[in-house]
């Protein structure tokens, strides 16, 4: 499996991301430009954290209107899959690719923690590996992390199953002081309807070795590599 | 021609930020401010034959970045254009 780590002026966490796949998963990865509109090579996009374009305007407005994430609608139509993290849920939301909005959190802080997330949707390619209702444990590191949506796209995402991690307790219990920022439902992270594209605040590139704290984050990655053997979508191209 | 957006939270939407600043407001003896909500402006040329171009241009501008519609609504105010009652439109 191919991945492409996106860098945008101001991205932090790309270098976070090519380690654990080159390094832990020991897949090919190139970083990709945030020019770059070429992703014929790729079957995995990850956009990264970090404050894209200083997150002026809004975070990842800008980003959100880049050539690479242009890019994106192509790259998905052809069997490409896309996971965008921190900033890169952001980014998501403002492109489009993915319903709602994140907005500040309703603390007014900035959030750098370790959160517990459960799991609601193990039928995507993100989250295969994963037992529904298990509960992984991830750091967060956001200003702005509070998802909003209106009350149709809500139902829409509960009807087609589209909340994937809901911020809870160690135990699994979707609680509103385990709700680090505010978000609409404990929303932690969410697919498109196709479930080809996942945002998530929490970082997995951060808890993807025991010398970092954790491994939970590994089974996002685990995930995607048991999706391409599985069903091989990318063997074709 | 110059061209103003007013960008401001939907109403309904909490805007802790306007309330922490209220808070502060409160806390340097303000206490009659109420309702206080932060919003942006953004100001911008545009070469545009008439006010009513203008203001076409910046409002696609406005939908595809100036503003996030999920979360924002937006006025726009054309200098020299006969005004729109702005302020009812911002109010």
């Amino acid at each position: 499996m191919r991945f492409g780590v996106v860098v945008f002026p101001g991205t932090w966490s790309d270098c976070d991301f090519h380690y654990v796949i080159s390094e832990v998963i020991r897949q090919p990865v190139k970083y990709v430009w945030h020019r770059d509109r070429n992703l014929d090579d790729l079957d995995c996009i990850v956009l990264p954290g970090g404050f894209s374009y200083g997150d002026y305007l809004r975070a990842g407005a800008v980003a959100g209107r880049s050539p690479v994430v242009e890019a994106l609608p192509e790259f998905l139509s052809r069997g490409g899959l896309v996971l965008g993290s921190c900033n890169g849920f952001q980014i998501l939301c403002e492109a489009g690719l993915l319903p709602g909005a994140l907005m500040r959190n309703e603390c007014l802080q900035y959030r750098c923690q370790s959160t517990h997330v459960v799991v609601d949707n193990v039928e995507t390619p993100f989250t295969r590996a994963l037992r529904p209702g298990q509960v992984l444990q991830m750091p967060i590191s956001h200003g702005e992390g509070k998802y909003h949506a209106d009350i149709e796209t809500v139902r829409a995402l509960r009807a087609h199953n589209q909340i994937v991690f809901r911020y809870a307790t160690a135990e699994g219990k979707v609680t509103k002081a385990a709700n680090p920022n505010g978000s609409l439902d404990n929303i932690a992270g969410i697919v498109n309807a196709e479930g080809t594209v996942l945002g998530l605040m929490p970082h997995p590139e951060r808890a993807a070795e025991s010398a970092m704290g954790g491994t939970d984050g590994l089974l996002l990655f685990h995930s995607l590599l048991g999706s391409l053997v599985e069903d091989g979508t990318f063997s074709k191209r | 021609m110059k061209v103003r957006v007013l960008i401001r939270l939907k109403p309904g939407i909490m805007d802790v930020q306007g309330a922490a600043v209220q808070r502060a407001l409160g806390g340097l003896g303000f206490a009659d401010a109420r309702g206080l909500r932060v919003g942006k402006l953004i100001e911008l040329d545009v070469d545009a034959a008439t006010p009513a171009q203008a203001r076409n241009r910046v409002d696609e501008m406005c939908q595809r970045l100036l503003a996030n519609t999920i979360l924002e609504d937006y006025a726009i105010d054309v200098e020299g254009a006969e005004r729109l009652a702005p302020s009812e439109q911002v109010r």
